[in-house]
Protein backbone atom coordinates (compact mmCIF):
# COMPACT_ATOMS: atom_id res chain seq x y z
CA UNK A 1 0.00 0.00 0.00
CA UNK A 2 1.38 3.53 -0.76
CA UNK A 3 0.52 5.59 2.48
CA UNK A 4 1.91 9.13 2.16
CA UNK A 5 3.84 8.61 5.76
CA UNK A 6 4.11 12.50 5.59
CA UNK A 7 0.62 13.21 6.37
CA UNK A 8 -0.47 10.52 8.94
CA UNK A 9 2.08 12.03 11.38
CA UNK A 10 3.45 8.54 12.35
CA UNK A 11 6.58 9.25 14.30
CA UNK A 12 6.34 13.23 14.03
CA UNK A 13 6.87 15.86 16.68
CA UNK A 14 4.21 17.81 18.15
CA UNK A 15 5.14 20.56 19.57
CA UNK A 16 2.19 22.47 22.19
CA UNK A 17 2.20 24.39 25.32
CA UNK A 18 2.20 22.31 28.34
CA UNK A 19 -0.71 24.35 29.45
CA UNK A 20 -3.27 23.67 26.25
CA UNK A 21 -1.60 19.91 26.23
CA UNK A 22 -2.73 19.72 30.65
CA UNK A 23 -6.18 21.19 29.84
CA UNK A 24 -6.74 19.40 26.84
CA UNK A 25 -6.26 16.05 28.82
CA UNK A 26 -8.47 17.50 31.88
CA UNK A 27 -11.58 18.82 29.73
CA UNK A 28 -11.81 15.78 27.11
CA UNK A 29 -11.63 13.20 30.30
CA UNK A 30 -13.99 14.83 32.65
CA UNK A 31 -15.62 11.71 34.92
CA UNK A 32 -18.24 13.18 37.25
CA UNK A 33 -19.06 11.57 40.54
CA UNK A 34 -22.16 9.10 39.67
CA UNK A 35 -24.34 10.85 42.30
CA UNK A 36 -27.96 12.33 41.66
CA UNK A 37 -30.53 13.72 44.52
CA UNK A 38 -33.81 14.26 42.42
CA UNK A 39 -35.78 14.32 39.18
CA UNK A 40 -32.72 16.60 37.83
CA UNK A 41 -30.83 12.84 37.56
CA UNK A 42 -33.67 11.29 36.00
CA UNK A 43 -32.39 13.74 32.92
CA UNK A 44 -28.79 13.48 33.75
CA UNK A 45 -28.95 9.64 33.48
CA UNK A 46 -30.52 10.44 30.06
CA UNK A 47 -27.61 11.87 28.93
CA UNK A 48 -25.39 9.47 29.83
CA UNK A 49 -27.55 7.29 28.04
CA UNK A 50 -27.34 6.17 24.61
CA UNK A 51 -29.51 9.46 23.39
CA UNK A 52 -27.48 11.74 23.97
CA UNK A 53 -24.62 9.87 25.29
CA UNK A 54 -22.28 11.84 26.69
CA UNK A 55 -19.47 9.27 26.76
CA UNK A 56 -18.31 10.51 23.19
CA UNK A 57 -17.60 13.76 25.53
CA UNK A 58 -15.10 11.52 27.38
CA UNK A 59 -17.75 12.08 30.32
CA UNK A 60 -18.12 8.59 32.37
CA UNK A 61 -19.33 8.31 35.28
CA UNK A 62 -17.34 7.28 38.23
CA UNK A 63 -18.32 5.10 41.66
CA UNK A 64 -16.40 7.55 43.83
CA UNK A 65 -15.19 10.72 44.49
CA UNK A 66 -11.68 10.43 44.83
CA UNK A 67 -11.89 9.16 41.11
CA UNK A 68 -14.10 11.71 40.27
CA UNK A 69 -13.27 15.23 38.49
CA UNK A 70 -16.60 17.25 38.64
CA UNK A 71 -19.42 16.38 40.69
CA UNK A 72 -23.02 17.69 39.31
CA UNK A 73 -25.73 18.60 41.41
CA UNK A 74 -28.48 17.20 40.13
CA UNK A 75 -31.60 18.02 42.33
CA UNK A 76 -33.08 19.23 45.88
CA UNK A 77 -30.35 19.34 47.99
CA UNK A 78 -31.47 19.18 51.57
CA UNK A 79 -30.18 20.51 54.83
CA UNK A 80 -30.32 16.62 55.78
CA UNK A 81 -27.98 16.00 52.75
CA UNK A 82 -26.00 19.34 52.50
CA UNK A 83 -23.59 17.96 55.07
CA UNK A 84 -23.14 14.54 52.83
CA UNK A 85 -23.08 16.86 49.86
CA UNK A 86 -19.95 19.00 51.75
CA UNK A 87 -18.09 15.99 52.56
CA UNK A 88 -18.24 14.62 49.07
CA UNK A 89 -16.90 17.40 47.58
CA UNK A 90 -13.87 17.51 49.68
CA UNK A 91 -13.26 13.87 49.58
CA UNK A 92 -13.00 14.70 45.30
CA UNK A 93 -9.16 15.53 44.36
CA UNK A 94 -8.02 18.41 42.74
CA UNK A 95 -8.33 20.19 40.23
CA UNK A 96 -12.38 19.73 41.13
CA UNK A 97 -15.27 21.28 39.80
CA UNK A 98 -19.14 21.43 40.50
CA UNK A 99 -21.92 21.89 38.13
CA UNK A 100 -25.18 22.70 39.55
CA UNK A 101 -27.87 21.37 37.99
CA UNK A 102 -31.89 22.34 37.89
CA UNK A 103 -33.67 25.38 39.70
CA UNK A 104 -33.33 23.88 43.44
CA UNK A 105 -29.60 23.31 43.86
CA UNK A 106 -28.99 26.97 41.99
CA UNK A 107 -31.25 29.12 44.18
CA UNK A 108 -33.50 26.73 45.89
CA UNK A 109 -36.07 26.54 43.06
CA UNK A 110 -39.39 26.29 43.97
CA UNK A 111 -38.94 25.98 47.36
CA UNK A 112 -36.94 29.22 47.70
CA UNK A 113 -39.62 30.79 50.23
CA UNK A 114 -41.61 28.07 52.32
CA UNK A 115 -39.26 25.20 52.07
CA UNK A 116 -37.98 25.07 55.31
CA UNK A 117 -35.65 21.88 54.48
CA UNK A 118 -34.24 22.83 51.48
CA UNK A 119 -30.89 24.67 51.16
CA UNK A 120 -31.43 27.88 49.20
CA UNK A 121 -28.57 27.32 46.62
CA UNK A 122 -25.97 24.36 46.58
CA UNK A 123 -23.56 27.53 46.32
CA UNK A 124 -24.17 28.04 50.36
CA UNK A 125 -21.84 24.59 50.70
CA UNK A 126 -19.64 24.45 47.84
CA UNK A 127 -17.87 26.63 45.00
CA UNK A 128 -20.07 26.67 42.00
CA UNK A 129 -18.61 26.53 38.83
CA UNK A 130 -21.38 26.45 36.07
CA UNK A 131 -25.23 27.09 37.12
CA UNK A 132 -27.18 24.93 35.00
CA UNK A 133 -30.92 26.51 34.44
CA UNK A 134 -34.18 24.06 34.03
CA UNK A 135 -36.58 22.75 36.19
CA UNK A 136 -35.68 20.21 35.36
CA UNK A 137 -32.99 20.64 32.50
CA UNK A 138 -33.26 19.33 29.28
CA UNK A 139 -30.15 16.51 28.40
CA UNK A 140 -28.76 19.48 25.85
CA UNK A 141 -28.98 21.97 28.80
CA UNK A 142 -26.51 19.55 30.81
CA UNK A 143 -24.31 19.12 27.89
CA UNK A 144 -24.15 22.88 27.56
CA UNK A 145 -23.03 23.22 30.89
CA UNK A 146 -20.49 20.48 29.89
CA UNK A 147 -19.13 22.71 27.26
CA UNK A 148 -19.18 25.92 29.38
CA UNK A 149 -17.40 23.67 31.89
CA UNK A 150 -14.69 22.77 29.30
CA UNK A 151 -14.22 26.41 27.94
CA UNK A 152 -13.75 27.40 31.89
CA UNK A 153 -10.66 25.07 31.86
CA UNK A 154 -9.32 25.55 28.50
CA UNK A 155 -8.57 28.89 29.96
CA UNK A 156 -6.52 27.24 33.24
CA UNK A 157 -2.71 27.96 33.19
CA UNK A 158 -0.23 25.40 35.38
CA UNK A 159 1.54 28.67 36.71
CA UNK A 160 -1.74 30.03 38.58
CA UNK A 161 -3.61 26.87 39.39
CA UNK A 162 -6.82 27.82 40.47
CA UNK A 163 -6.62 25.68 43.99
CA UNK A 164 -4.19 28.39 45.02
CA UNK A 165 -5.65 31.43 43.86
CA UNK A 166 -8.99 30.18 45.65
CA UNK A 167 -6.90 29.44 49.00
CA UNK A 168 -5.17 33.03 48.09
CA UNK A 169 -8.51 34.68 47.79
CA UNK A 170 -9.82 33.54 50.41
CA UNK A 171 -6.40 34.53 52.85
CA UNK A 172 -6.66 38.27 51.16
CA UNK A 173 -10.23 38.23 52.79
CA UNK A 174 -8.97 37.61 55.89
CA UNK A 175 -6.92 40.45 55.21
CA UNK A 176 -3.59 38.80 56.68
CA UNK A 177 -0.27 39.73 54.81
CA UNK A 178 2.59 37.61 53.91
CA UNK A 179 4.23 37.54 56.89
CA UNK A 180 0.85 36.68 59.19
CA UNK A 181 0.46 33.78 57.24
CA UNK A 182 3.62 32.05 57.94
CA UNK A 183 3.09 33.15 61.64
CA UNK A 184 -0.19 31.36 61.64
CA UNK A 185 1.32 28.13 59.81
CA UNK A 186 -1.81 26.86 57.77
CA UNK A 187 0.68 24.51 55.82
CA UNK A 188 3.29 23.34 58.86
CA UNK A 189 4.11 20.12 56.65
CA UNK A 190 5.24 22.92 54.07
CA UNK A 191 7.63 24.91 56.76
CA UNK A 192 8.77 22.15 58.71
CA UNK A 193 10.20 20.54 55.91
CA UNK A 194 11.98 23.82 54.64
CA UNK A 195 13.31 24.59 58.00
CA UNK A 196 14.56 21.08 58.82
CA UNK A 197 12.22 20.27 61.74
CA UNK A 198 10.38 17.61 60.89
CA UNK A 199 13.63 15.07 62.36
CA UNK A 200 12.53 15.40 65.81
CA UNK A 201 11.91 11.76 66.89
CA UNK A 202 10.55 12.66 70.29
CA UNK A 203 7.57 14.60 68.99
CA UNK A 204 5.01 11.63 67.15
CA UNK A 205 4.30 13.41 63.82
CA UNK A 206 0.62 14.40 64.54
CA UNK A 207 1.97 16.91 67.26
CA UNK A 208 3.82 18.79 64.80
CA UNK A 209 1.37 18.58 61.64
CA UNK A 210 -2.35 19.49 63.10
CA UNK A 211 -3.21 18.44 58.82
CA UNK A 212 -2.28 15.21 60.09
CA UNK B 1 -72.09 -1.65 60.76
CA UNK B 2 -73.33 2.18 60.27
CA UNK B 3 -71.54 5.13 62.01
CA UNK B 4 -74.49 4.60 64.64
CA UNK B 5 -73.93 1.58 64.83
CA UNK B 6 -70.24 0.97 65.68
CA UNK B 7 -71.18 4.43 68.11
CA UNK B 8 -73.70 2.48 70.26
CA UNK B 9 -71.15 -0.10 70.18
CA UNK B 10 -68.29 2.05 71.79
CA UNK B 11 -70.52 3.24 74.16
CA UNK B 12 -71.78 0.09 75.65
CA UNK B 13 -68.46 -1.27 75.48
CA UNK B 14 -66.32 1.79 77.23
CA UNK B 15 -69.40 3.67 78.66
CA UNK B 16 -70.91 6.92 77.33
CA UNK B 17 -68.29 9.12 78.89
CA UNK B 18 -65.23 7.90 76.52
CA UNK B 19 -66.95 9.62 73.48
CA UNK B 20 -66.61 13.64 73.84
CA UNK B 21 -68.74 14.59 71.05
CA UNK B 22 -70.40 13.03 67.89
CA UNK B 23 -70.19 14.98 64.59
CA UNK B 24 -72.63 12.27 62.47
CA UNK B 25 -74.32 15.34 60.15
CA UNK B 26 -70.66 16.03 58.24
CA UNK B 27 -69.73 13.94 54.64
CA UNK B 28 -67.35 11.72 56.75
CA UNK B 29 -68.96 11.00 60.15
CA UNK B 30 -66.65 11.01 63.20
CA UNK B 31 -66.13 10.42 67.08
CA UNK B 32 -64.43 12.53 69.29
CA UNK B 33 -62.44 10.08 71.88
CA UNK B 34 -61.14 11.26 75.38
CA UNK B 35 -57.47 10.98 74.71
CA UNK B 36 -56.43 8.83 77.49
CA UNK B 37 -59.28 5.83 76.94
CA UNK B 38 -58.06 6.00 73.16
CA UNK B 39 -55.65 3.36 73.07
CA UNK B 40 -57.85 0.90 74.57
CA UNK B 41 -60.51 1.77 72.60
CA UNK B 42 -58.37 1.39 69.26
CA UNK B 43 -57.76 -2.28 70.36
CA UNK B 44 -61.36 -2.94 71.05
CA UNK B 45 -62.44 -1.79 66.93
CA UNK B 46 -59.30 -3.93 66.12
CA UNK B 47 -59.65 -7.08 67.93
CA UNK B 48 -63.81 -7.69 68.54
CA UNK B 49 -65.24 -9.72 65.75
CA UNK B 50 -68.22 -7.24 65.41
CA UNK B 51 -66.31 -4.21 64.18
CA UNK B 52 -62.78 -6.10 62.99
CA UNK B 53 -60.78 -2.77 61.92
CA UNK B 54 -57.73 -4.58 60.48
CA UNK B 55 -56.61 -1.15 58.84
CA UNK B 56 -55.43 1.78 59.94
CA UNK B 57 -55.65 3.74 56.43
CA UNK B 58 -54.31 6.80 58.05
CA UNK B 59 -52.88 8.94 61.08
CA UNK B 60 -53.18 12.81 60.50
CA UNK B 61 -52.24 15.50 62.89
CA UNK B 62 -53.64 18.81 62.67
CA UNK B 63 -52.48 22.06 64.12
CA UNK B 64 -55.11 24.60 64.46
CA UNK B 65 -53.14 27.49 65.56
CA UNK B 66 -51.98 29.86 68.68
CA UNK B 67 -55.93 31.45 68.52
CA UNK B 68 -57.86 28.35 68.85
CA UNK B 69 -54.62 26.33 70.98
CA UNK B 70 -55.19 22.94 69.93
CA UNK B 71 -54.25 19.92 68.00
CA UNK B 72 -55.90 16.99 67.30
CA UNK B 73 -54.96 13.70 65.47
CA UNK B 74 -57.04 12.13 63.28
CA UNK B 75 -57.06 8.11 62.81
CA UNK B 76 -59.31 6.79 60.02
CA UNK B 77 -59.98 3.14 60.05
CA UNK B 78 -61.15 0.60 57.94
CA UNK B 79 -62.64 -2.61 58.26
CA UNK B 80 -61.50 -4.54 55.10
CA UNK B 81 -63.91 -8.32 55.51
CA UNK B 82 -66.99 -5.83 56.55
CA UNK B 83 -65.96 -2.53 54.20
CA UNK B 84 -67.16 -0.06 56.85
CA UNK B 85 -65.07 2.90 57.65
CA UNK B 86 -64.60 5.27 61.05
CA UNK B 87 -63.05 8.43 61.52
CA UNK B 88 -62.16 8.71 65.52
CA UNK B 89 -60.63 12.08 66.77
CA UNK B 90 -58.31 13.55 70.01
CA UNK B 91 -58.11 16.69 70.33
CA UNK B 92 -55.20 18.10 73.11
CA UNK B 93 -54.06 21.30 74.30
CA UNK B 94 -51.77 22.99 72.33
CA UNK B 95 -48.83 23.74 74.77
CA UNK B 96 -46.02 25.85 72.54
CA UNK B 97 -43.86 27.59 74.91
CA UNK B 98 -41.52 26.13 75.97
CA UNK B 99 -41.86 25.94 79.59
CA UNK B 100 -45.15 23.65 79.30
CA UNK B 101 -44.77 20.15 77.74
CA UNK B 102 -45.08 18.60 74.38
CA UNK B 103 -48.90 17.58 74.01
CA UNK B 104 -49.15 13.99 74.33
CA UNK B 105 -50.96 11.52 72.59
CA UNK B 106 -51.26 7.17 73.39
CA UNK B 107 -49.88 5.56 70.95
CA UNK B 108 -51.62 3.03 68.63
CA UNK B 109 -48.57 1.50 66.91
CA UNK B 110 -48.58 -1.42 69.06
CA UNK B 111 -52.18 -2.17 67.65
CA UNK B 112 -51.43 -1.64 63.82
CA UNK B 113 -47.66 -1.74 63.15
CA UNK B 114 -48.51 1.12 60.22
CA UNK B 115 -48.65 3.92 62.95
CA UNK B 116 -45.57 3.55 63.81
CA UNK B 117 -43.69 5.94 61.17
CA UNK B 118 -47.06 7.63 60.77
CA UNK B 119 -46.65 8.92 64.51
CA UNK B 120 -42.89 9.68 63.80
CA UNK B 121 -43.89 11.82 61.32
CA UNK B 122 -46.75 13.56 63.54
CA UNK B 123 -44.07 14.06 65.98
CA UNK B 124 -41.50 15.45 63.98
CA UNK B 125 -43.57 18.02 61.60
CA UNK B 126 -46.59 19.19 64.19
CA UNK B 127 -44.65 18.01 67.39
CA UNK B 128 -47.56 15.72 69.40
CA UNK B 129 -45.60 13.11 71.41
CA UNK B 130 -46.81 9.58 71.38
CA UNK B 131 -46.99 7.94 74.44
CA UNK B 132 -45.28 4.53 74.81
CA UNK B 133 -44.13 4.65 70.93
CA UNK B 134 -41.17 2.38 70.91
CA UNK B 135 -39.12 4.48 69.05
CA UNK B 136 -40.17 8.29 69.09
CA UNK B 137 -37.52 10.20 66.81
CA UNK B 138 -37.72 12.49 63.84
CA UNK B 139 -38.34 10.99 60.75
CA UNK B 140 -38.00 13.52 57.84
CA UNK B 141 -35.69 16.31 59.05
CA UNK B 142 -32.59 16.03 60.22
CA UNK B 143 -31.85 14.38 64.05
CA UNK B 144 -30.60 17.88 65.53
CA UNK B 145 -33.25 20.25 63.56
CA UNK B 146 -34.79 22.56 65.76
CA UNK B 147 -38.47 22.94 65.86
CA UNK B 148 -41.14 21.30 64.16
CA UNK B 149 -42.21 22.82 60.49
CA UNK B 150 -45.81 22.41 59.93
CA UNK B 151 -46.93 23.95 63.22
CA UNK B 152 -48.59 27.15 62.10
CA UNK B 153 -46.05 29.67 64.43
CA UNK B 154 -43.13 27.84 63.18
CA UNK B 155 -40.14 30.73 62.68
CA UNK B 156 -37.18 29.33 60.64
CA UNK B 157 -34.02 28.62 62.29
CA UNK B 158 -31.36 31.56 60.91
CA UNK B 159 -28.47 28.99 60.60
CA UNK B 160 -28.42 25.14 60.06
CA UNK B 161 -24.57 23.71 60.49
CA UNK B 162 -23.37 26.73 59.57
CA UNK B 163 -25.50 26.85 56.53
CA UNK B 164 -27.77 29.94 56.23
CA UNK B 165 -31.56 28.96 56.15
CA UNK B 166 -33.71 31.78 54.48
CA UNK B 167 -33.29 32.55 51.34
CA UNK B 168 -32.93 36.61 51.74
CA UNK B 169 -31.38 38.58 48.41
CA UNK B 170 -29.50 35.54 48.13
CA UNK B 171 -27.59 37.00 44.62
CA UNK B 172 -26.83 39.88 46.02
CA UNK B 173 -24.41 38.06 48.40
CA UNK B 174 -23.31 34.87 46.11
CA UNK B 175 -21.92 37.01 43.70
CA UNK B 176 -23.95 36.37 40.47
CA UNK B 177 -25.15 39.65 39.43
CA UNK B 178 -27.30 38.44 36.45
CA UNK B 179 -26.53 39.00 32.96
CA UNK B 180 -25.42 42.33 31.71
CA UNK B 181 -28.25 44.57 29.84
CA UNK B 182 -26.58 45.50 26.66
CA UNK B 183 -28.14 48.61 24.81
CA UNK B 184 -28.13 48.10 21.24
CA UNK B 185 -30.23 51.34 19.48
CA UNK B 186 -30.23 54.64 20.63
CA UNK B 187 -31.21 56.33 23.77
CA UNK B 188 -34.67 57.57 22.34
CA UNK B 189 -35.39 54.44 19.85
CA UNK B 190 -39.59 54.80 19.41
CA UNK B 191 -38.86 59.11 19.20
CA UNK B 192 -41.97 61.01 17.70
CA UNK B 193 -40.68 61.93 14.29
CA UNK B 194 -44.01 63.99 13.22
CA UNK B 195 -42.87 67.95 13.03
CA UNK B 196 -44.63 69.35 16.22
CA UNK B 197 -46.80 72.62 15.63
CA UNK B 198 -44.86 75.64 17.64
CA UNK B 199 -45.85 76.44 20.59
Amino acid sequence: MNIPQDKTGEGGVIVTKLDDLLNWARLTSLFPMGFGLACCAIEMMGAYASGYDLDRFGIIPRASPRQSDVMIVAGTVTFKMADRVRRLYEQMPEPRYVISMGSCSNCGGPYWEHGYHVVKGVDRIIPVDVYVPGCPPRPEALIGGFLRLQEIIRQETIREPRAVQQIMAKRMEKGMNNEELIMTNEEPRMTNEELGMNNDPSKPDDQQNPIV
Amino acid sequence: MHFGEIKDFVAAQFGAEVIVSEHANNLQPYLVLQTERLAEVCLELHDNEATYFDFLSSVTGIDNGPEAGTMEVVYNLYSIPYDHHLMLKVIVPRNSTSEQLIPTVPTVSHIWRTADWQEREIFDLVGILFKDHPDMRRILCAADWKGHPLRKDYKLQDYYHGIKVPYDNHNEYSGFRGEPVQLISSEDPFGDKREKPEA
